[in-house]
């Protein structure tokens, strides 16, 4: 077992990503769409022009973040976005606020159904 | 290096992907390293509708540490295979640990 520094192997490395548009989602379930400039062995991620997309329902929309560094050990996956699908997406762009404020309700309407669930658990003698 | 070694004979299979966050992804293992990070190619995803960021991605790269699954053809598998390298690792680390403790006492 070596014990060198833990370097990246060349058939698994993230070299061929570089300078590509990717989507990278994160452990708390944030979209991140950016530039791939920069990565380390922990799957540590520089991306620029970056935008968060929220997506809900069939529309999306966008926030501008710029330049993002991201700590690998946040890392899910990254994928490579193929242009022709994206330009052909059955989803529509909306306004930010729009977005907002569907995952807003959305956010609200979960957390009423998960009380009425817990709610009826209880009663069954589940705490 | 016994996980990674086996995940290196699949290169080129089909596999299913199971995450932690309960995303299942299909595609043709392109590579896998040492932390078992997966490339998948021309993917797959299980459930679709309900992951919709995903619907513009062919190729994704998935780090080793949010893996829950890795899902296989039984008939890629040589099992006898993986028994026999599994033994051997077993006590090759067996006498690593014994030369170890040998050592500290010394």
């Amino acid at each position: 077992m070596s014990f060198a520094p833990q370097f990246f192997t060349t058939a698994e490395s993230l070299v061929g990503s570089l300078d590509r548009k990717l989507l990278v989602v994160l452990r708390d379930g944030r979209k991140i769409i950016g530039v791939l400039r920069s990565y380390d062995q922990f799957a540590n991620l520089v991306l620029q022009d970056s935008l968060e997309r929220i997506y809900v329902g069939d529309a999306y929309g966008d926030i501008e973040r710029g330049v993002f560094i991201i700590r690998g050990e946040n890392v899910v996956l990254l994928g490579e976005i193929d242009e022709d699908i994206e330009d052909a997406l059955p989803l529509r762009q909306l306004p930010i606020q729009d977005i907002l404020e569907m995952q807003r309700e959305e956010a609200e309407e979960k957390a009423r159904r998960d009380k009425l669930r817990l709610q009826l658990l209880h009663k069954q003698g589940f705490s | 290096m016994l996980f990674y070694s086996f995940f290196k004979t699949q290169v080129g299979q089909q596999v299913t992907v199971e995450l932690k966050n309960d995303l299942a992804i299909q595609g043709v293992l392109e590579s896998v390293d040492q932390f078992l990070n997966i490339k998948l190619r021309d993917i797959h995803v299980v459930d679709a509708e309900r992951y919709p960021h995903m619907l513009s991605i062919k190729n994704c790269f998935i780090r080793g540490s949010v893996v829950r699954y890795v899902q296989l053809l039984p008939s890629t598998v040589d099992t006898a295979l993986l028994q026999d390298a599994a033994r051997r690792e077993a006590q090759s680390t067996q006498q690593m640990s014994q030369t170890k403790a040998a050592a500290v006492q010394a």
